[in-house]
């Protein structure tokens, strides 16, 4: 029942739908027809359920090896487990267009599902634009890149996935890289109506902040899980290669992080209104300019999507459409966006405006040394490569004030500051990053990860004061304390965590800039020294996989002559893609990971050597720990009363309602 | 208090974003335009080309190597095989029995891409060191200059300091048999 014409019809209707959510109600809210209006959340679901439907077909037709499917003949194969034939639906360029597709629809039946409380004309021009944004992806999956194009005659079996891929890991990190991408959509719909509307205010910030921030944590956990795979498959024992493909995503994710900030100052002070909504349209304007580059050819890019310069032409023009369209009706509606209140540079709100300065320009560093290679080319015929010593060196200095500012941000007032009761209470981070400072030295080398090592622990010190002070902790008896945590906002909390998962980041960043590591060729018995540990390569086995056959290797680590652990790192040759892969062997116990590599095999047969990678990464879990950490901050602050309820919680007066429960 | 002068300015600044988006959209096109026709290729390695002399560089007077530069290659009399190598690079340890036997037919110079002096060391005592002259360029630098897209890779250098033959993967034993060689062979000067 689910054929793939089935699939095919239903993306032609959602392209329909999408059109018609696009310019009803965007006529309405316009007219006033409140018709018009009421037609955008039926129209948002109608669009979703169309785009599951056909979702559903592509999925049937991967798991039925479907191979008359060009993009299932392609792409996947009979002896390929069942749940990478699913995952593998989007691990393609046809089926991450149609996933992309279906997040976006996603985003506006939530939009429709979520924004009741919302003024109807606001939330059918948010829809609206969200349709207008869709109808283009539909359009370009329908007529560039259709995922159900049928083959004609159909192969026996099917080519097989790119064998890195087939990993859970990667399974699914585009869903939730693409649900973070995508949801920025949402901010970029709610930027675009206020400029329609000519009218950007508190409510407005506080509406569009919730949508910042869910699209802001699946963001942060994609790019998370992306160098958490680069790490564990590519099996080069890096997590971060400055990329242009990872660029692509850190950069809307500055701007995201910039965003949910400056907001914050809308909602409360009613000021950086202009600079929120640029900001909104830039952070989904990046993430939009990011598909297009991967899959263009522009860069290059170790993500080889396969390139098309006809799907590039088409993507450029739906960017031109999109982002051209919105920062024209921005730089024609911006200028008579009234300016708000007016803040001391020392305030919450001179705090948020330096984060914002101060991230925007790492992504502005970070955009030029992405995007220098392809310019220099073009404009000057040389060829060049930046890379991670550039990146390097301008990105920490710009980030180290980040940091340190971090720490104060949120406990100085609203308004006007003064410097020195904030610094009153941060005595004690001061100090034990003073500590810090002492102890990284001994045990690091180089300034920049001394520097970074002691701002982490400021920036956790930090946030505990701050908890730590809202609640008392200490002044008061301990129920009192746990009480008072419980009335804080959860925003406030969720700010404090998200902050310590920044820290916790920064610290596992500036001890993995110790990481050492060993390349050898040995034969089967020798033992390598490295970082402390001895480590023994016993035996070198061959064993068939499902659809792979595997060189495995045993690896006995011991320390002080204490067993450690035994690590399996293998080498998979697929038959039927004739590639490689390494399965690396991590052992962690989240100080440090122990990270072996098998290499090839060289000799002659009766005496083999292999070649062998030892790693040792000290703190290296830190780093997706942290990014978790982040992530669960932002969510806790989503589910603050005030985002829940849809209005603004009264102040409580701190004392009256400490009782004995 | 809002001047005509200062709603002017105000409008031109909420310009700016279409503006700079605008310009980088155009050359986008123009990038892609390229694509199709053939005449951009982000992906070419065109820098340094055959048949022509070496680019600008210098290697420090740094153990394990003494370093060497520009003006050592131009001052060449026989041909010799530059080859771009890293410790941490396993291709790079897979080629180096071939590269102990290609040092008795011709001259190796080794340049250590992206590599701290006491790995690039460790690395030749355990391999063999069939390099002749040995140049380190920590920061990948002159691995840019001589567009060198990863490591190993492999220049033959002319009479004169002038790039004759190139090759971006490990050299195999066919490969110096049927080209390297005899192409190497036409260049020597009596």
């Amino acid at each position: 029942m689910l054929s793939p014409e089935l699939g095919h019809y239903a993306l032609a209707l959602a392209c329909v739908l999408a059109g018609v959510q696009g310019i009803l109600p965007l006529i309405g809210a316009q007219r006033r027809n409140a018709r018009l209006m009421a037609l955008a959340p039926g129209l948002a679901v109608g669009q979703l359920i169309a785009l599951v439907c056909a979702f559903a077909c592509l999925i049937n037709a991967a798991v039925t090896d479907d191979f008359s499917v060009q993009n299932v003949a392609a792409n996947s194969a009979v002896s390929k487990p069942l749940l990478y034939k699913i995952t593998g639906v989007w691990g393609n360029h046809e089926g991450s267009i149609l996933l992309w597709a279906l997040i976006l629809s996603l985003c506006g039946a939530a939009v429709a599902a979520f924004g009741r409380s919302l003024p109807t004309a606001l939330r059918a021009r948010v829809i609206a634009v969200l349709g207008l944004v869709a109808t283009g992806f539909e359009l370009f999956c329908l007529t560039t890149s259709d995922p159900f194009a049928r083959v004609w005659p159909a192969p026996m079996d099917g080519r097989g996935m790119n064998p890195l891929l087939q990993d859970p890991g990667l399974a699914f990190h585009p869903p939730v890289l693409y649900t973070g991408y995508v949801g920025f959509a949402v901010p970029f719909a709610f930027a675009i109506a206020a400029l329609i509307e000519g009218r950007v205010d508190a409510a407005w910030g506080r509406w569009v902040r919730p949508w910042a921030v869910a699209a802001w944590c699946f963001l942060t956990c994609g790019i998370a899980m992306g160098s958490w795979w680069s790490y564990y498959v590519l099996g080069w024992g890096g997590y971060w290669f400055w990329d242009p493909v990872e660029n692509a995503s850190l950069i809307p994710w500055l701007t995201g992080t910039a965003l949910i900030h400056s907001a914050i100052v809308v909602e409360k002070r009613e000021a950086l209104k202009i600079w929120t909504v640029l900001l909104a349209i830039g952070t989904f304007s990046f993430s939009l300019s990011g598909t297009f580059l991967v899959r263009s050819g522009i860069l290059n890019s170790v993500h080889a999507f396969a390139n098309d310069p006809a799907r590039g032409v088409f993507i450029l023009g739906l960017l031109g459409v999109v982002i051209g369209g919105s920062l024209a009706l921005f730089a024609y509606r911006a200028p008579s966006l009234t300016a708000g209140g007016l803040f001391a540079p020392l305030s919450r709100e001179g705090a948020l405006v330096l984060n914002n300065i101060l991230l925007c320009s790492i992504c502005a560093v970070v955009l030029t040394g992405t995007m220098y290679p392809p310019f220099m080319s073009l404009l000057f015929d040389r060829t060049i490569s930046v890379g991670k010593p550039f990146f390097d060196a301008t990105t920490i200095p710009l980030a180290l004030p980040l940091f340190i500012f971090m720490g104060f941000g949120p406990m100085l007032p609203w308004k006007r500051a003064q410097l020195w009761p904030v610094l009153q209470k941060l005595w004690l981070a001061a100090c034990v990053s003073g500590i810090a400072v002492v102890v990284a030295t001994i045990r690091l080398s180089g300034v920049l990860p001394v520097l970074c090592a002691a701002a982490a622990v400021w920036i956790i010190g930090s946030s505990i004061t701050d908890i730590a002070t809202r609640t008392k902790l200490f002044r008061t008896s301990f129920a009192n304390s746990v009480h008072r945590a419980r009335m804080l906002p959860r925003a406030i909390i969720g700010t404090a965590i998200a902050h310590a998962g920044v820290g916790i980041t920064v610290l596992g960043l500036a001890a993995m800039s110790q990481a050492q590591h060993r390349i050898v060729e040995v034969p089967i018995g020798t033992t390598e020294h490295l970082a402390g540990y001895d480590w023994t390569l016993t035996n070198v086995t061959q064993e068939p996989g499902p659809n792979y056959t595997a060189m495995a290797a045993t690896l006995e680590v011991r320390r002080h002559g204490q067993l450690v652990t035994v690590m399996h790192p293998s080498k998979r040759s697929f038959n039927s893609q004739n590639q490689t892969t390494t399965d690396v062997a991590i052992h962690t116990n989240l100080m440090a990971d122990l990270y072996g590599v098998l290499g090839d095999r060289h000799g002659p047969d009766s005496n083999p050597t292999y070649v062998l990678r030892l790693h040792y990464n000290p703190l290296a879990p830190w780093m997706w720990l942290g990014a978790l950490v982040m992530a669960f901050g932002g969510a806790l602050s989503l589910s603050d009363r005030r985002v829940r309820v849809g209005a603004p919680q009264r102040a409580r007066s701190s004392t009256a309602t400490v009782s004995v429960s | 208090m809002t001047t005509p002068d200062t709603t002017t300015r105000r409008r031109l600044l909420m310009a700016l974003p279409l503006a700079g988006a605008g310009a980088v959209g155009v050359a986008f096109w123009k990038m892609l335009s390229g694509m199709e026709q053939g005449s951009f290729n982000p992906h070419d390695i065109h820098a340094p080309a055959l048949n022509r002399p070496v680019p600008d560089f210098t290697t420090p007077d740094l153990a394990p190597g003494k370093g060497f530069g520009t003006a050592d290659l131009r001052g060449l009399t026989q041909p010799i095989v530059l080859n771009f190598f890293a410790s941490w690079c396993i291709p790079c340890l897979a080629e180096m029995p071939i590269l102990m036997t290609l040092k008795e037919q011709i001259p190796l110079w080794g340049i250590a891409y992206k590599d701290k002096p006491e790995d690039a060391a460790g690395f030749l005592r355990h391999s063999g060191n069939p390099f002749s002259r040995l140049g380190l360029d920590q920061d990948g630098r002159v691995g840019i200059e001589w567009g060198i897209s990863g490591v190993p890779e492999t220049f033959l250098i002319g009479p004169g300091g002038v790039i004759r033959w190139h090759s971006a993967a490990p050299l195999g034993e066919d490969t110096i048999r049927d080209t390297l060689i005899p192409l190497a062979r036409t260049l020597k000067t009596p």
